[in-house]
């Protein structure tokens, strides 16, 4: 999935939506057609732990750590990267059924590293 | 032949504490459990599984009681009689730490506690939480290999590592030793796996798989009497991969929620009104000729 669709060389403004009742993705928006959501990954939680997507339109996850190594894994949305601390990975897809995905660290790191999860919510 | 068990005494085992199940685990389906006392296979020996112990965490809300499990498992496990060929022990032994002379006091301690048990044949397999931080150094150091075979009256063993590997993985390094492992072995040996990861996808969302263990799977489906035993999801557990059978052993720390039966995965919180409670060890007895398993699942006591 990753990497099927072309990067928009122009950024339009970003526009943080947030949803009442939980953390939520700011999502960019680099054309109309693409949303942006900046992951930030560090022991022992990914911010944000909930990113709210729209079906159909394209998404661009730029993932980033503040400290080590960690892993972003969405097994049910065949989505994964290795995010390596002054690198950003970039994850690609367009998420093409509504729905919560759950999301974890999948590179062990340290005592809270089962809790280091969130979700996908992808709405029509 | 060493110490076998009759029938009559491996119920009398099960009753010790816990539920039985006379599988034909070799060729074990998942309708086709039945209690030990029904069963036809006397056993030609038996080994004892823990798993779990989480040697090191502290956490009063899911286990006040943590300095003290694993002894009382010491116990239980020293009051059996006749006692197990040899036990093993699937992994987390000790829970994680950031330093490393700290887990390898962790290390040491556990061995300490352990070498109460009365059998003296103790195998150990790591945890992610003994190795995924250093690849398993500490625990080569203290224990030895983090995987190995051996065999045992008519049954080969296998312990694969799927933990060192922080990425959850067993590598190819490691499916190439199993091939040529296997390739030494007629397709109607009974084979016995350990692993501390399930090798199947149960909850790969919950970090509950392995990701290349479907290969290692893929492997051991030529040979018919095939049975897995695992650990790292807290919980007695059993599924099926075509004939071959997955089992999952209780913690000897805390339990874990069934797969997906909450939102988000978090140990069990601790009931005073049932201590203990969801923790435990497995016996399993096993017969090479007739390539037939039972076990039973003991619940640690109060």
């Amino acid at each position: 999935m990753r990497g099927s669709w072309r990067r928009p060389v122009a950024f339009a403004a970003a526009t943080a939506l947030v949803v009442a009742g939980c953390v939520t993705a700011a999502v960019q928006n680099k054309g109309p057609e693409v949303q942006t959501v900046k992951v930030v990954a560090k022991r022992f939680d990914f911010t944000p732990e909930e990113i709210k997507l729209k079906k159909g339109v394209p998404v661009d996850l730029e993932l980033t750590t503040e400290d080590r190594v960690h892993g972003f894994y969405a097994p049910k949305l065949n989505l994964r990267a290795e995010i390596m601390p002054g690198k950003t990975a970039h994850l690609r897809f367009t998420p093409d059924t509504a729905g919560t995905f759950l999301f974890q660290c999948d590179i062990f790191c340290g005592e809270g590293h089962e809790n280091m999860d969130g979700k996908i919510v992808v709405v029509e | 032949m060493t110490k076998g068990i009759d029938r009559r005494q491996f119920a009398r085992l099960a009753g010790l504490g816990g539920v039985a199940f006379a599988s034909g685990l070799f060729a074990h389906t998942k309708a086709g459990r039945v209690w030990a006392a029904g069963a036809g296979a006397a056993g030609d020996f038996y080994f004892v599984q823990m798993s779990d112990t989480h040697w090191g965490f502290s956490g009063d809300k899911v286990n006040p009681e943590a300095k003290n499990t694993l002894r009382k498992a010491v116990a239980e496990v020293n009051a059996l009689a006749p006692a197990p060929d040899f036990i093993i022990f699937t992994g987390d032994l000790t829970h994680t730490t950031d330093d490393g002379n700290e887990r390898r006091r962790r290390m040491t301690e556990f061995k300490s506690i352990i070498a109460d048990l009365k059998v003296k044949t103790i195998r150990f397999m790591p945890g992610e939480h003994d190795a995924s931080l250093d690849a398993g150094a500490a625990f080569k150091e203290l224990f030895g290999e983090t995987h190995y075979t051996f065999d045992h009256k008519g049954v080969h063993f296998i312990a694969l590592d799927n933990v060192s590997d922080p990425g959850a993985s067993l590598g190819a390094a490691q499916l190439d030793w199993l091939k040529a492992d296997l390739a030494k072995l007629d397709k109607k040996q009974p084979i016995v796996v350990f692993a501390h990861r399930p090798l199947f996808d149960l909850a790969a969302d919950w970090d509950w798989a392995t990701k290349d263990g479907k290969l290692a799977i893929d492997m051991l489906m030529p040979f018919e009497h095939v049975t897995v035993f695992y650990g790292h999801i807290h919980q007695e557990h059993h599924d099926m991969t075509g004939h071959i059978a997955h089992h999952a052993a209780m913690s000897l720390i805390f339990p874990q929620p069934a797969p997906h039966s909450v939102e988000k995965k978090a140990p069990v919180a601790w009931d005073p009104a049932h201590p203990f409670r969801g923790l435990g060890w497995r016996s399993v007895e096993a017969d090479g000729k007739k390539a037939s398993v039972t076990f039973a699942e003991h619940a640690l006591k109060a």
